[in-house]
């Protein structure tokens, strides 16, 4: 089998994986692979043609394309960073060997001196929701519809129901209403909306779709294809409330209901997951349970603004990059972080606590005028509002707090205030 | 003319406050539910002159994809959103077109130019510069 050697090989050319190159090569990588199934760069950018891209990291408005061709831009002008495209990876190792594949070259292995893993994440679907009823043509998922819609050019239907108010259903009803198609509903179990409040504004009040919340799909009906949708209200035990069922006659139904991260690669390589996260566990430097392994990104965990996955990816890049080089300074103390009162995920679980360190936190349920809390009381910021759709980002500096060397485990939680 | 009242949740910032919006004659008559001065400007701006801008796609010629991602350059009327989406959907362009190339100017007498969002005939394949 032919070998390719590099410096460090980057595994997905989304936001993340693009961020992870050059912020790789600026800090003196040799050579930088990365690599990706898809035909172009960019990962899910190219088909989020809708703006709100870049707001925090280059404070304008952009669409995902554009948000992309920043990078793209740099990334061509790089000497050392190298790109395949349509080349899947089907396998890493802990000895940062990667099996890869691709039409032209067949199956060949890179053997690198650090990995990022960059894979981002892929939509749930019908089969982990157990919806009962028939199994018609006209069910897809809000991701593959935008591609369709997007990409290709064509309306996967004329009467659309959207199950789940994440943000790429609410942005898909948005663009099949725009394109001539009739959403009827947008059907939500949740109290809340899944997606962002601009989103529930710009793409569901604007156009007047109704979005049902504390609801849920009962029943599919259809034969060849889809007929109707059956759809009820539910307690606070998420069970339908009999009596309230009604049926919405529909020809496609839209999966909104979650996303999760693309991880049987480095569940194979024995990378150690985080069940809350279902991303690999990683430290403050984004290195996984395995030396020299980095993952950034969707991967990690599901992130609700690229800005945060493109500087999750410089810092795994960096990394990686002294990683390869022999520079990177293994942690002296080791401490694992808690998920206390409130709070749903929280990455990194692990810092070394040296310097500055910056979390991306979500919690379970929605809370007005509450602090985050480290510790007893080591650190803490108020929060005039916590919601599970918002990912909270808190720096704390380490540097400041003089932690004793004996602690080995602290607790981050949200309290009232 | 009758009171009426109109729901408006503010975006401006990640309290989200559902205001309640009294309108005489058209006119704003009372704001409730507004944590702070800014949602009260934000109300003013959604009831009387809304604005978004829009992104949609254009047919295009000579690339592996079948379109072309565009938006206008600035924020149009929200009214006008779809009458400009059905004036685009025939317009067609070829490859290779440039980031930011001016596809239609002042669209439908809006103000606003609409734009290209991508750089065709560099992306599709990857090659060094
Ligand atoms: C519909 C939608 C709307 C969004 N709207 C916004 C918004 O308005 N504002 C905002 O800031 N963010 C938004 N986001 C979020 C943002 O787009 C994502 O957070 C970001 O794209 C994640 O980047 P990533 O690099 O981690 O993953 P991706 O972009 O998914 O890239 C992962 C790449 O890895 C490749 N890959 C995976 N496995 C393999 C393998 N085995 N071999 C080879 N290649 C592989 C994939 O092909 C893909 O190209 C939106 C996301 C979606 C889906
Ligand atoms: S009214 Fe003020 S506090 Fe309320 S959402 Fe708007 S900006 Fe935030």
């Amino acid at each position: 089998m032919r070998e390719i050697k590099a410096d460090v090989a980057i595994i997905g050319a989304g936001p993340a994986g693009l961020a992870a190159a050059l912020s790789a090569e600026r800090e003196g990588a040799g050579e930088v692979l990365v690599l990706d199934r898809g035909e172009e760069l960019g990962g899910i950018l190219p088909q989020c043609i809708h703006n709100g891209f870049g707001l925090h990291r280059f404070k304008e408005d952009l669409t995902g394309p554009e948000y992309a061709q920043r990078f793209i831009d740099e990334v061509k002008t790089k000497r050392k960073i190298d790109v395949k495209l349509k080349t899947i990876v089907l396998e890493i190792n802990q000895n940062k060997e990667v099996l890869a594949t691709n039409s032209e070259e067949g199956i060949f292995k890179i053997r690198a001196n650090s990995l990022v893993l960059a894979m981002g994440c892929r939509e749930k679907t019908r089969e982990m929701l157990h919806i009962p009823g028939s199994r018609p043509a006209g069910i897809f998922t809000a991701g593959l519809a935008q591609q369709w819609v997007n990409l290709e050019g064509y309306l996967p239907g004329r009467e659309v129901v959207i199950l789940g108010s994440g943000d790429v259903g609410l942005i898909m009803a948005r663009r099949l209403t725009l394109e001539g198609a009739e959403v009827k509903a947008v059907v939500e179990i949740m109290p809340y909306p899944g997606g962002l409040t601009r989103n529930v504004v710009q793409c569901l009040q604007d156009f007047d779709i109704p979005l049902l919340l504390e609801h849920t799909i009962t029943f599919i009906h259809g034969k060849d294809r889809l007929e109707a949708v059956s759809v009820a209200k539910v307690n606070s035990k998420k069970e339908p409330i009999p009596g309230t069922e009604k049926i919405i006659p529909c020809d496609t139904l839209l999966l909104s209901v979650g996303l999760i991260p693309e991880n049987e690669l480095s569940s194979l390589a024995g990378i150690e997951i985080d069940p809350s996260t279902g991303g690999p566990v990683v430290d403050e430097r984004m290195q996984t349970s395995v030396e020299g392994i980095f993952a950034c990104g969707n991967v990690v965990q599901i992130n609700d603004l690229v800005d945060y996955v493109s500087q999750q990816g410089e810092v795994a890049g960096k990394n990686a990059a002294l990683y390869a080089l022999g520079k990177l300074e293994q942690p002296k103390g080791v401490i694992n972080l808690k998920k206390g009162r409130n709070i749903r995920s929280l990455v990194p679980q692990i810092i070394s606590a040296q310097g500055k360190v910056s979390f991306f936190i979500r919690v379970k349920n929605p809370e007005q005028k509450v602090k985050l809390v480290l510790g007893k009381s080591i650190f803490q910021q108020k929060n005039p509002i916590v919601k599970p759709n918002q990912m909270i980002t808190w720096e704390v500096p380490f540097e400041d707090l003089r932690l004793n060397d004996d602690v080995k485990e602290l607790e981050v939680s949200i309290r009232k205030l | 003319m009758a009171e009426k009242t109109y729901n408006i949740t503010c975006i401006v910032c990640p309290l989200s406050c559902e205001m309640r919006l009294m309108v005489k004659d058209g006119k704003i008559e009372n704001i409730k539910g507004n944590r702070c001065r800014r949602g009260i400007d934000y109300a003013r701006q959604e009831f009387y002159n809304p604005q978004r801008v829009l992104t949609t796609t254009v047919k295009l010629k000579g690339d592996r994809l079948p379109l072309l991602p565009v938006r206008t350059n600035k924020p149009i009327p929200r009214r006008m959103l779809k009458e400009c989406v059905r004036y685009l959907s025939k317009i067609e362009v070829k490859a290779p077109v440039k980031l930011g190339e001016v596809i239609v100017s002042n669209i439908l007498n809006s103000g606003a130019n609409v734009i290209s969002t991508k750089e065709v005939g560099s992306t599709g394949v990857y090659r060094k510069t």
